[in-house]
């Protein structure tokens, strides 16, 4: 729980790269200032694009040396190839898009495996913040009511029951607590955080 | 395209990081050059300016691509000239976006321009008269073979940066594509892998101006002492409708009236009129038809997927500069789309590329304005070039 938020970063980037082989294409979706692309450059030689639709952060991108496209992806990748890179990221910002369902399809669309982080607002102690009558601010849902960026509330069950209906294929889950820890037992009850690495159905 | 005029209220100098007091520089190529039309030029002479220091290792000179009506003068002033301005000024200095502390910065008027490079102005040695309509046509790619004579001239074997907004940017972009060995980073602002139709019909209706004003003579009013100043002053207030955006013309202008009451008359009435007047006015007096003419033709041919059926991102395999793309959201002559079209066909080549879509209310014309935000891009990509 003594967890710096650039240790918690760090560890966030550590989960990722541990599924992205050395020297792949890499595209971030919702780069924010790029720092996971510059971490997978570093750690993983990718050859990486982000995409992102704030302009300040565009800007902190450039600053950081990562290759950037500034565009809006709810309407989709329209541009990017089929299959043009190795895994597409969406790394907690799917939970701020409102079309869910289409960015999932054009991720597996533009790349051969797709890599998801969320917050899983399931995780307990969400539940118990809902149970005292509010809603949850913790260190994977930062935010109030009132000021949040996401506007989808989803949790790992539900995550994995729209993985099944798109025809997706989880590959690989990975569930963690707010200290770090991963989880086994019950996930979407004890995991704040949720990783996919997820494929198209051959 | 259009350089100073009173939309650019935030292009003023600042004395302080001013590249100071400045002097063109001329070099004369004497060997011939074949064009893209297969003409002849039997050599040629170019004006530049440059600024900064070019170091020992030769590996921080920028070139600076002028668009439509530009040229070498892109910095500082003249010491007989001092309002004279260059037009890019705002971005070009020590400790400016540019930094003339790092980079040498070359600014050249390119082949067939009026400001002291070889042109329809210029004397024909063939004959001993001004070329005026004989001055043949130059192509983008002919302006680049030019610049490549001059980058010569100067021992700059590769260039840090090519940068340039509008025909400023075809031209970076035309360097990676012809001297792909010789530009590590190409800057495409506000440009477009070629012209729309409805782009060539804005040309077409100047060109019509310019051609059809009874002055022009056939492109030799030089030789009667002539200027077809009506033609140019119409072809510049079609110009001038369409760098600006229809948002920031109603801000400025709006319906304002210029004697306060509608006067039921074909003078001055709404201010957007008197606007329009003056620019074209100004640039009459000293932009030359028959380079106006050239220019925009060079504009309208220049397309690097013609030879490629159409495909851009074959067209471009052969670049291997790194590329930064902006445009601007207001920008309709040359909207955000055109420049996604060089992105993505650089993404298809594995290339790297970093893309801007700026939200500046200034139309076409923001490439020029010192908008925080774009210059800030520019610095932090400039800042990254390593030399």
């Amino acid at each position: 729980m003594n967890f710096t938020a650039k240790e918690r970063e760090r560890f966030d980037f550590a989960v990722i790269a541990n599924w992205i082989p050395s020297g792949e294409r890499v595209l971030d979706l919702g780069c924010g200032d790029g720092r996971l692309l510059r971490y997978l450059r570093e750690t993983r030689d990718v050859a990486g694009y982000g995409v992102e639709i704030d302009h300040d952060s565009v800007l902190n991108c450039i600053r950081n040396d990562v290759d950037v496209i500034q565009s809006d992806i709810e309407g989709g990748l329209s541009g990017f190839e089929n299959g043009s890179f190795n895994h597409v990221i969406i790394s907690q910002a799917l939970q701020a898009m409102l079309a869910t369902e289409r960015i999932l399809l054009e991720m597996l669309r533009v790349a051969e495996e797709a890599v998801v982080s969320f917050p899983n607002f399931a995780y307990r102690a969400n539940r118990e913040a809902i149970a005292a009558g509010h809603m949850p601010v913790s260190e994977d849902l930062p935010y109030e009511w009132y000021e949040t960026p996401n506007v989808r509330f989803f949790t790992i069950a539900d995550f994995d029951a729209l993985c099944a209906k798109l025809g997706i294929e989880v590959r690989e889950r990975l569930a963690f607590d707010d200290a770090g820890q991963l989880v086994t037992d019950d996930p979407n009850l004890n995991g704040s955080l949720a990783f996919y690495r997820l494929g198209k159905k051959s | 395209m259009p350089t100073g005029h009173f939309f650019n209220l935030r292009m003023h100098m600042s004395p302080e990081n001013s590249v100071g007091v400045v002097a063109e520089q001329r070099v004369r190529f004497n060997a011939p050059m074949t064009l893209k039309s297969g003409a002849q030029l039997p050599g040629f002479e170019l004006a530049f300016e440059t600024y900064g220091t070019l170091n020992a290792a030769r590996s921080n000179a920028v070139l600076v691509c002028h668009a439509l009506s530009g040229g070498h003068h892109v910095a500082g002033v003249y010491a007989d000239q001092p309002q004279n301005v260059g037009w890019w000024d705002n971005l070009i200095g020590p400790g400016k976006a540019l930094d003339t502390n790092k980079f040498f910065v070359v600014g050249v008027n390119n082949l067939g321009g009026c400001y002291g490079s070889t042109g329809p102005l210029s004397i024909n040695p063939q004959t001993g008269k001004r070329y005026g309509a004989d001055f043949p046509m130059v192509t983008v790619e002919d302006w680049v073979a030019a610049q490549a004579r001059l980058a010569d001239h100067l021992s700059i074997d590769t260039w840090a940066a090519v940068i340039g907004g509008s025909l400023g940017g075809m031209q970076a972009l035309e360097w990676s594509l012809q001297f792909p060995d010789r530009i590590r980073h190409a800057l495409v602002i506000a440009s477009a892998p070629k012209l729309s139709a409805q782009n060539i019909a804005f040309n077409e209706v100047a060109r019509q101006a310019i051609i059809s004003d009874p002055d022009f003579r056939g492109g030799h009013y030089a030789e009667h002492g002539l200027v077809p100043s009506n033609g140019l002053r119409l072809a510049r207030m079609i110009g001038h409708i369409t760098y600006l955006s229809d948002d920031q013309m109603g801000e400025k202008f709006g319906r304002q009236l210029r004697h306060g009451e509608h006067r039921y008359s074909y003078d001055v009435d709404f201010e957007v009129e008197s606007y329009l007047r003056y620019q074209g006015d100004k640039f009459a007096r000293f932009f030359d038809a028959n380079t106006y003419l050239i220019t925009t033709k060079a504009l309208d041919y220049f397309d690097p997927a013609y030879d490629y059926d159409d495909d851009l991102a074959a067209a471009l395999a052969r670049a291997k500069a790194n590329f930064f793309v902006a445009s601007f959201t207001t920008d309709w002559r040359f909207a955000p789309a055109r420049s996604r079209e060089i992105v993505f066909a650089l993404l298809h080549n594995r290339r790297r590329v970093a893309y801007a879509e700026i939200d500046c209310a200034a139309g076409h014309d923001s490439f020029l304005l010192d908008d925080d935000h774009y210059h800030a891009l520019l610095r932090a990509y400039l800042e990254n070039i390593s030399i």
